[in-house]
């Protein structure tokens, strides 16, 4: 039996919280963002003689809406707020967080032309003129094919980069898994399409996107069920930080909000809508973008508190 | 004084002289004027085995200014740095205070300073290298700082003849503070 006692105010031994809110928030809002460039993007990109329909064509603009609202959040998590332009003063390539920083720069660009391109011309009649002629550029059919490829490849990039900021960390072996780069990238394919359910898309694009998030769900629990298994089948550090989600403090709330609440059921229901079945319109996306967002919040709550200094 | 220019500097606490008496952390809030709340060394006595079969080893803990620094490859603005003698140091200009580093700290070194940069054990080397506070003021004489790279330094001599540790060997990291056993 080992006994510790720290001299020390114990929140500064192991800190518990030096992330709250802000970093799963700016997770979620970014891997949603990430989702919808590469969901609208690839739908394009396969089809560019597709009729879309209005509300869809609009959609594209939600991506640098949610991620400019995540990025504020981001922004609120900073100490030094006002010295937020330092990670523009620098490129450390070892650093995720600044790769990320740089990719958050690289996302506009792609999105906003993209966006502008998409908007149908009713839409554009009450822009200026400058941004009017932006618009008839970007839409010619060479020009905005690579717009989309720019889109789509930076989306994922994104999404991606949600999951490897914390899987960089090999001092929190909860994070330290490379499934979390793809489990990211899929869970904000999964709520993109989840919050495009929740427009008035044609039935169509309803049925197309549901059968697509089908998908993505059932690929998600396949990457969790890996991600579990690599932490109890890991060494001692990882068997604790597993041990977090599977009998510890969060197993609770991981498996009923995450796992039941925000994949299993949803995967039901869109089954059954696949063979037929009536479900109804807000009940899938709510729970898909309320798991999505536990996940965050609970591996970042969660992995704060794993480590190898074990106290 | 002078650092030779292949230093490398290390500390070695001998836990077998160690009393606990935090002396070390007083002397380094002190010098360093840590904020209240804020702490760049503390004190952990560890007990183990079951009664009456009973070993006490008293560890006085801080940044381990590691060779394979996680904090320094995840810092984005590259506040946290290599600083002189192989030490790892923190730039508070550059600071924006995102926290990564201390995410990426297996040790809990590092904490928030009420102006918002991070901050942590420096090896006092704002006295040249040469000593550290904590070093001046123990009293029983545990805290021992110097060249690991000087064969004839007191640091060199007691790593070479004393069995030695360091914490969470696991985790990769190659801490330069060692604990003689």
């Amino acid at each position: 039996m080992n006994e510790v006692e720290i001299l020390k105010s114990v929140e500064h031994v192991k800190p518990e919280a030096w992330w709250e809110w802000q970093i799963p928030l700016y997770l979620f809002l970014g891997g949603i963002a990430a989702g919808l460039m590469v969901l609208i993007a690839v739908r394009y990109l396969v089809d560019p003689q597709d009729v879309r329909s209005r509300v869809f064509r609009h959609l594209a603009w939600l991506s640098p809406l949610l991620l400019s609202l995540g990025m504020f959040a981001l922004w609120l998590d900073l100490e030094k707020r006002w010295q937020v332009m330092r990670f523009y003063l620098a490129f450390r390539p070892t650093a995720p967080m600044s790769w990320g920083a740089w990719i958050l720069l690289a996302v506009y660009p792609f999105v906003v032309l993209f966006a502008l391109s998409e908007l149908p011309e009713s839409s554009r009649a009450r822009m200026p003129v400058r941004l009017r002629r932006l618009a008839e550029w970007a839409e010619a059919p060479a020009v905005k094919r690579r717009i989309a490829i720019g889109t789509a490849l930076v989306g994922v990039a994104l999404g991606v980069y949600t999951g490897i900021l914390l899987s960089a960390i090999s001092a929190r072996p909860l994070w330290s898994s490379s499934v979390l780069g793809p489990l990211f990238l899929t869970s904000g394919l999964s709520t993109a399409a989840g919050t495009m359910l929740l427009f008035r898309i044609s039935a169509w694009e309803r049925k197309a996107l549901s059968r697509i998030d089908t998908g993505l769900l059932g690929l998600e629990i396949v990457l969790l069920g890996i991600f579990l298994l690599t932490l109890v089948t890991g060494g001692s550090a990882a068997r604790q930080a597993g041990a977090l989600l599977l009998g510890g403090p969060y197993t609770a709330s991981f498996f009923t909000i995450v796992v039941i609440a925000g994949l299993a059921v949803p995967l039901l229901v869109e089954g059954r809508e696949m063979l037929g079945h009536h479900g109804s319109r807000w009940l899938v996306p709510a729970l898909i973008l309320v798991g999505g967002f536990a996940l965050r919040w609970i591996l970042v709550a969660a992995g704060q508190t794993s480590g190898w200094h074990t106290l | 004084m002078k650092l030779r220019e292949n230093a490398r500097l290390v500390m070695v606490l001998d836990t077998r002289k160690c009393v606990g008496c935090s002396a070390c952390v007083i002397g380094c809030k002190t010098e360093n004027a840590v904020p209240e709340g804020g702490f760049r060394d503390w004190v952990v006595a560890e007990t183990k085995g079951g009664f009456p079969n009973l070993t006490l080893e008293n560890r006085s803990e801080r940044c381990n200014h590691c060779e394979n620094a996680s904090c320094i490859d995840n810092c984005p603005t590259g506040a946290s740095h290599r600083g002189p003698a192989g030490t790892v140091q923190i730039d508070r200009v550059k600071c924006t205070g995102c926290k990564n580093c201390i995410a990426a700290c297996p040790y809990g070194a590092r904490f928030v300073h009420p102006k918002g940069f991070i901050d942590k054990c420096t090896f006092c080397m704002h006295l040249g290298g040469g000593t550290t506070s904590c070093t001046e003021i123990c009293p029983t004489s545990c805290i021992h700082f110097g060249d690991a790279n000087d064969p004839a330094s007191e640091v060199s001599r007691l790593l070479a003849s004393r069995p030695h540790k360091v914490i969470a060997p696991d985790a990769g990291t190659k801490p330069r503070v060692y604990y003689l056993v």
